[in-house]
């Protein structure tokens, strides 16, 4: 069975081989553009410069911080399980890869659009904690193992609010399939009715990614690095690559099915390449927030992190699908859930604050009653 | 906080259970990127949660205070620099007025004003330095250590202009001061403290009404007054617990009797209580600086008119303790007659308030044991020396 490649006729595997490759250059690519921009929006962040001395405005950083880590030692302790231990970079990194291939990067173009394509992702985008646990387990190291541990309870916590939010966007939607949801945001993207649905999702998607505040299982200030604390070299590059691919990935993702992807606000008469630009602008900002997220809080403790998942974004998931739900068997406006939604957001921001800070408050009052110097 | 449950479901980690649980050591330090220096403690942790803490000191053992005894009292000043590298001024003072009290030196009003000035800004620089790390230590990605680093920059070319020193001053001597300080100090003062208080400001906005931050500190490493009083802590890490002790307003060395300032304390106990505490001893000192410049001499002595090359103290002991950024910092001078002393024992800050340390922490999560031990705001070279 032939298909269309760039006016040409070929195979349908080769297509697809094809295809894959240019992702895989594209995000070889981008993630070198991320942790360039990551170092370079930190640094201002935190009234610095950044990297400038490699290259013009310091742009080769990335490739000199590559070709350090290329030139590296591969070290392994002498008491690690060697299979565990060196698989562990390639099954953290291949479920990463294998999201790609449902992104639309612009109009007709992307690996595959798959008919279950937010499933899928979702679906492979959990894969990755069994490399996580691999390589904490192989690593023999306790930091290790503890880290790894913590990317299991925070990745099965947080799974569930991502799956429930993308359900309920795909009852909104009414189909999975990402290129279509892309296509039905040509006037009004879907952040717009479903708000609380895209915060869900971009919190969600923070604990996925093991970005700050939910870098629990990295947290350098205690496990020092976690699963990663043994691996040194080229294995540990494969790590950072990993976690800039899922970002990368993550990102379009978010800007497809909230932000309109491609289309919005100019149509389809953009052109291919300007397309392009446009989910990648999108995907910069949701970059960009997280950076901005990663140097203004602090690290959540584990409890706080389950309970938080738990206790607020699953029932607040669950409100929302029943509330689609309702507007969808109903026939109402989408008005309706422009409404609940903006509500849903406001009750989130609420809820969050406080059952941040709450729980902890008791210990307060057990202050002693040697107070009566205190000025 | 973290009950166990006197009989859980039988299952794994049941008494009687087939399978039985074992609590895990976890060795945190000497190289931990968050034990400030190279303090080590064991965690014995059942999961996240520490069951108990062995702290293991004396990596940064120098033996400062017995080398001392085989200096001339002048050249110990540089040691006492290096037991508190990051309140190296308020070292210095206990040090020098522990001398001067036993060798009864007057002290020249100008240099007490200018001792007084640098002492508090030097508190100033070491509570940035405690405010950035312990932002790391909750988990910052390094922006509160920089803007601490900024304003604590600030303090420290000050210092240099002054001492000729970014760290290690040795510009206290016993009489006065090693030389007089630069014609424009007053000035350049006034300038530090306009940045310093814009920095002070920054980190109310970014941490202190932080609800991660909050959520992260209220609550955690509780330690009552009483225990507190028990383990001799000292500083603002007791004041959080409700007790309010200050050398400066208890016995006021220098002109601190002639100053108006508070003493902050709170009465929570906890990590926020330790936090906050210092937060408010910031602007504390920057009154109290502000009082001194108007009420510091332009002009004068700094060093008493007769005071003999070799320095010779009769024969006596002596302790004199003054409140430096992290406690008590005492000094305990015996001399024998002759240009050294027989036993120079330091009471350190550090030391007392680390002890409490198994006390704030067992029974928290792990994450937890180590922003206890950022409250604590330990320099581990004075807890070796």
């Amino acid at each position: 069975m032939n298909v269309d490649l760039f006016g040409g006729s070929v195979n349908v595997w080769l297509d697809a081989f094809i295809r894959l490759q240019l992702i895989v250059l594209l995000m070889t690519v981008v993630v070198m553009g991320y942790t360039y921009l990551e170092r370079k929006i930190v640094a201002r962040f935190n009234q610095r410069v950044g990297p400038q001395k490699t290259g013009p405005f310091g742009l080769l950083q990335a490739v000199a911080d590559a070709l350090k880590l290329v030139g590296k030692e591969d070290l392994r302790p002498r008491s690690a399980d060697p299979w565990t231990f060196e698989l562990g970079p390639y099954f953290v990194f291949i479920p990463v890869l294998m999201g790609f291939v449902i992104v639309p990067f612009m109009a007709d173009w992307n690996i595959r659009l798959l008919e279950l394509g937010l499933i899928y992702f979702v679906a492979v985008s959990g894969l990755s904690i069994i490399g996580w646990v691999m390589a904490g387990w192989g690593s023999d190291n306790r930091y290790a193992l503890l880290g790894a541990l913590r990317a299991v309870a925070q990745g099965i916590s947080y799974e569930l609010p991502l799956v429930l939010s993308v359900i309920a966007l795909a009852m909104f939607a009414g189909t999975y399939n990402l290129g279509l949801i892309v296509e039905q945001q040509d006037q009004v993207p879907y952040i717009v009715w479903q708000p609380m649905t895209a915060m869900i999702f971009f919190i969600a998607a923070l604990a996925e990614l093991n970005r700050a505040p939910f870098d629990i299982p990295v947290g350098e200030s205690e496990v020092a690095g976690g699963p990663f604390i043994e691996y040194s070299g080229i294995r540990w590059s494969m790590f950072q690559l990993a976690e800039y691919a899922a970002i990368f990935v993550m990102s379009i993702v978010f800007s497809s099915i909230f932000l309109g992807g491609y289309i919005w606000p100019f149509g389809e008469e953009l052109g291919v390449g300007f397309q392009l630009l446009l989910t990648g602008a999108k995907a910069l900002l949701f970059f960009f927030v997280i950076v901005w997220i990663r140097v203004s809080v602090p690290r959540l403790r584990i409890d706080q992190l389950m309970a938080y998942s738990w206790k607020v974004l699953l029932p607040l998931t669950l409100a929302q699908v029943m509330v689609n739900g309702l507007v969808l068997v109903n026939g109402w406006s989408e008005v309706v859930l422009l409404v609940t939604g903006l509500i849903g957001c406001a009750a989130l921001v609420m809820i969050t604050s406080r059952a941040v800070v709450r729980p902890r408050m008791p210990a307060m009052r057990t202050a002693p009653a040697m107070q009566g110097e205190a000025a | 906080m973290v009950a166990t449950p006197e009989v859980g479901p039988p299952g794994v980690g049941h008494p009687e259970a087939e399978f039985q649980t074992q609590d895990l050591l976890l060795n945190v330090g000497p190289q931990h990127p968050s034990t400030h220096g190279v303090f080590r403690m064991v965690l014995q942790v059942d999961g996240e949660v520490v069951r108990d803490v062995i702290p293991y000191i004396g990596y940064l053992h120098r033996g400062a205070e017995k080398l001392c005894e085989t200096m001339d009292y002048r050249q110990g000043i540089g040691f006492m620099d290096r037991t508190e590298y990051l309140a190296a001024f308020n070292a210095e003072l206990s040090y020098v007025m522990a001398v001067e009290k036993l060798a009864e030196i007057e002290v020249p009003e100008r240099a007490q004003w200018i001792r007084m000035i640098l002492c508090e800004m030097n508190r100033l620089s070491s509570h940035f330095m405690f405010m950035g790390a312990f932002g790391i230590d909750v988990g910052v990605f390094a922006t509160p250590f920089i803007y601490a680093w900024k304003e604590r920059e600030q303090l420290i070319d000050l210092f240099e202009e002054v001492s000729g020193d970014r760290m290690m001053y040795a510009y206290f001597r016993p009489g006065g001061l090693a030389w007089d300080v630069p014609a424009n100090f007053k000035q350049r003062v006034r300038e530090v403290l306009e940045s310093t208080k814009v920095g002070i400001k920054d980190f109310d906005g970014l941490l202190t009404t932080n609800e991660i931050f909050r959520a992260r500190t209220q609550g955690v490493g509780y330690i009552s007054a009483e225990d507190a009083i028990d383990w001799g802590m000292s500083g603002p890490s007791i004041r959080a617990s409700g007790v309010n002790i200050d050398v400066r307003k208890d016995e006021p060395y220098m002109f601190y009797d002639q100053i108006d300032f508070n003493v902050p304390t709170r009465t929570e106990g906890d990590v926020y209580a330790r936090y906050a505490c210092r937060m408010d001893e910031m602007w504390e000192s920057v009154r109290i600086i502000e009082q001194c410049l108007e009420k510091m001499p332009d002009y004068g002595p700094i060093m008493p008119e007769k005071m003999p090359r070799m320095l010779r103290t009769p024969p006596g002991e002596v302790y004199l303790r003054t409140e430096a950024p992290r406690g008590e910092y005492g000094i305990y001078l015996v001399s024998e007659g002759g240009n050294r002393p027989y036993r120079l024992k330091v009471r350190s800050a550090c030391l007392s308030n680390l002890q409490a340390l198994k006390d704030m922490s067992v029974g928290h999560y792990m994450a937890d044991a180590i922003i206890v031990l950022g409250s604590i705001d330990i320099v581990l070279s004075e807890v070796d020396r």
